[in-house]
């Protein structure tokens, strides 16, 4: 069915058609024409953000926690420059995102035109794919598009960027067709491959599943097929950072993380199995440590839906191209017609070993009475917030490595970090994001109070909107991660490390119509995450602990997975290594 | 040390004929992209080879299906098995690339490149370039009393094997295409 509209009223049809209940955005000229379209409707809930990069972070962190796309719409200009981090946050993690730009008007376009910029030139090598529409008769065509690009095979960031007279202009709308793209990633492996890397299985001696952020994307029936396999083979398993939730923490099997902060027992298992087979992952750096020291009698499986993922950093003997779960739903078919067969008494042994290792017991830490210590704090929170409905967001630095090994997360969809990128500033935003679309569940932002200011502007966002998120703020008065590489490869000389004049968070808790709970005992820990778990509105907890507590495990850069450091006594000589130059 | 029965490195089975030999010698390899003709299709390109630090040592970029809104852009590049490989995989992901094909891999292929060069000069030298052009099969397309242009095509090999007879003979100014390129045969 087609019919004449003007383009921004095509822009909100296109939203409806597409299933978009919500977007978070900001207004400006260039985009009014849009934003009166949205004032005259009700289907689509606008969220007005404070600042364009928290817009498209809250956009990523409800596309992660419902597995549907985000959508962001903001204005030409410093609208679309400060988007750009969140673009190039959700390209690194292949998060899906629809991020709708105005633009001056085609006629003034390359004048140096008031909030001009070349938002297709800028943004072209941090989205999947972008496009500038000069044309309202082919705007609906590419915002159909859009939504196919974004989500289909490896999912990423898309921009399309509207100028307003294109906006004020009519055309002809139609709905979405299917099949319309050429754009057709595959889903379904080779066989042949699958049943090479089946017969593998069947043999393995020490197999491990190395299972990453693909599994996610994949949907919950991936995680759910994950599962089914790993308990019917018995073959442990660990995770990448963007991967925790596939498998769950609970599950026999379960490693724990692995990498730079990985466990033990994980990065151990990975380094001395004879059979990897990596999902959904794609041996970044900060998971392979070394490269020629990565894993090194291994035969290698890699299941991944982007060709390019195969053979850019390890070379593999089995590369499987295809969605994950198609991938594992024909590894099952194919296993279970051949008997069903693992060497069940080698992987016995095998998991013998790895209790040896995981009786290192790498995470303990040094227990305190008088300071709260992170690693206490997040233990507590996990202990006080297990039952419940809950979703973790993180900023990036110590206190993200320590949410990741202390929290045990169930379930796809509930862990939201910055991972490929590291972005500071992510966990605000991205905790609002996951609240709007999860509007009764506790929504936890893990936060070093350095990260947090990047974009603590978004709590005026949780405010005006009731969204109850609890900023949960695990305060070292340090740039944390940074002071520990400077104390472990810079001689201890802490340049530009801590974090001075910090705000008085209770106050800025209510300075924004929020509660503030500051606690720095640790006898108090309890009762004040118990007040912050039962207030019904958006906190900010102020957790004070240890300055000075290193983050362990920790494999230095440059370094293998057995050169893995487990405490204070082991970093002697770190410093030497020429892993420093390095990130 | 493995009890699996699998070669290391096999990749005969995979649904993508990728070569799985990370060596260090550099191989040329001439890609040919189909792309949809659109505004910034070849900056996408281009933008993929310095982003992540690949070679061009050759580009051209024409349309060559005006209905289809097609265009054909010719790499020549430069990079170890497994860098070409990467180049292949990533050029594949951009949206608007409808066919990537490596002819050095797939080839016999055609290979051909046009240049015209400017050459002054009086006297002898005048006519030892003519001599030297008509060995080459170039033809004159502009001439005054002491300069002519020539324009050649031909292998890349072949333009630079006349370029590097014609300096001596007072080779001032050359342009070259680039390399466009097809497979043999059908
Ligand atoms: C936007 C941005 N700038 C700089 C960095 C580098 N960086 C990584 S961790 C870190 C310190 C983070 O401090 P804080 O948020 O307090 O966390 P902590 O490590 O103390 O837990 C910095 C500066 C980054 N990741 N992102
Ligand atoms: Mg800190």
């Amino acid at each position: 069915m087609t019919r004449e509209m003007t383009g921004a009223k095509m822009v909100v049809q296109a939203l409806k058609d597409q299933g978009v209940d919500t977007v978070f955005g900001y207004p400006g000229g260039a985009v009014l024409p849009i934003y009166d379209e949205i004032f005259l409707q009700n289907d689509i809930r606008h969220i007005l953000v404070r600042h364009e990069q928290g817009a498209v972070h809250a956009a990523e962190g409800y596309a992660r926690s419902t597995g549907k796309p985000g959508v962001v719409l903001v204005t030409s200009g410093p609208g679309a420059t400060n988007a750009v981090t969140g673009l190039t946050d959700a390209l690194l993690d292949s998060i899906p995102l629809v991020v709708l730009t105005g633009q001056v008007p085609t006629f003034m376009i390359g004048s140096d035109a008031f909030q001009e910029a070349d938002t297709v030139g800028i943004t072209r090598p941090c989205t999947k794919h972008n496009w500038l529409v000069k044309d309202t008769e082919k705007l609906a065509g590419t915002l159909h598009e859009a939504f196919h690009v974004a989500t289909a095979g490896r999912p990423g960031p898309v921009l399309i960027d509207i100028p307003k007279d294109v906006q004020f202009a009519t055309g002809t709308y139609h709905a979405p067709k299917p099949a319309a793209s050429h754009y057709q990633p595959p889903v379904k492996g080779d066989l042949d491959a699958i049943t090479e890397l089946v017969a593998a299985l069947e043999t393995a001696k020490r197999p491990v599943f190395y299972t990453g952020g693909g599994v996610i994307n994949s949907g919950p029936g991936a995680s759910q097929l994950l599962r089914e396999l790993v308990d019917a083979t018995g073959i442990p398993v660990t995770s990448t950072l963007m991967g925790l939730g596939a498998y769950p923490a609970s599950g026999k099997n379960w490693l724990g993380m692995l990498g730079m902060h990985g466990l033990y027992e994980a990065n151990m298992a990975m380094h001395d199995c004879d059979l990897m087979i990596n999902i959904g992952a794609r041996f970044d750096d900060r998971i392979t440590g070394r490269l020629d020291a990565f894993s090194p009698n291994s035969i290698k499986a890699h299941i991944d839906i982007d060709p390019s993922s195969i053979n850019k950093v390890i070379r593999v003997d089995i590369p499987i191209v295809g969605d994950v779960g198609h991938v594992l739903e024909d590894i099952l078919k194919i296993w279970k017609s051949r008997g069903r067969k693992v060497d069940s008494e080698s992987i016995a042994k095998w998991q013998s070993q790895i209790t040896e290792w995981r009786d290192v017991r790498c995470l303990a830490y040094t227990a305190s009475e008088g300071t709260i210590k992170p690693q206490y704090a997040l233990e507590r929170l996990e202990a006080l917030t297990k039952g419940h409905n809950r979703y973790i967001t993180t900023e990036v630095g110590q206190h993200q490595m320590w949410a990741a090994q202390f929290l045990g997360f169930e379930d796809p969809n509930r862990w939201m970090t910055s991972g490929g990128l590291g972005t500071m500033g992510y966990g605000t935003p991205a905790s609002i994001g996951v609240q709007v679309a999860h509007p009764d569940a506790l929504v936890i932002n893990v936060a070093g109070e350095a990260s947090w200011l990047m974009n603590m502007q978004e709590m005026g966002t949780a405010v005006q909107y009731r969204l109850p998120v609890k900023q949960f703020i695990l305060n070292n008065e340090r740039l944390g991660m940074v002071r520990q590489w400077q104390e472990l490869l810079h001689g201890e000389r802490y340049s530009h490390s801590w974090s001075e004049a910090l705000p008085d968070f209770v106050k800025l808790a209510e300075a924004f119509g929020a509660k503030g709970i500051c606690v720095s005992d640790p006898k108090d820990l309890d009762d004040a995450i118990m007040e912050m778990i039962n207030y019904d509105g958006p906190v900010i907890f102020d957790c004070l602990v240890e300055k000075h507590e290193n983050c362990f495990p920790m494999i230095p850069s440059g370094k293998a997975h057995n050169e893995m450091l487990l405490g204070e006594a082991e970093t002697q000589g770190v410093i030497q290594s020429g892993g420093a130059v390095l990130v | 040390m493995s009890a699996l029965h699998i070669k290391k490195g096999s990749t005969s089975h995979s649904a993508y004929n990728l070569r799985p030999n990370f060596s260090d010698v550099q191989e040329r390899h001439t890609i040919t992209i189909l792309v949809e003709n659109e505004p910034g299709v070849l900056a996408r390109v281009i933008g993929l080879f310095s982003g992540r630090g690949y070679n061009i040592d050759s580009l051209t970029v024409a349309e060559v299906d005006h209905t289809g809104h097609l265009s054909r852009i010719t790499i020549v590049t430069t990079g170890t098995p497994q860098v070409i490989e990467q180049i292949k995989a990533q050029l594949g992901r951009i949206v608007s690339v409808h066919e990537v094909t490596d002819l050095t891999v797939a080839g016999p292929f055609v290979e051909r490149e046009l240049a015209i060069v400017k050459v002054v000069g009086e006297g002898d030298k005048r006519v030892e370039a003519m001599r030297l052009a008509e060995i080459f099969r170039a033809k004159v397309v502009d001439t005054t009393l002491n300069s002519f242009i020539f324009e050649l095509t031909g292998a890349p090999d072949k333009i630079d094997a006349f370029a590097e007879m014609m300096r001596p003979l007072g080779l001032t100014k050359i342009a070259r295409t680039g390399v466009a390129a097809l497979l043999r045969g059908n």
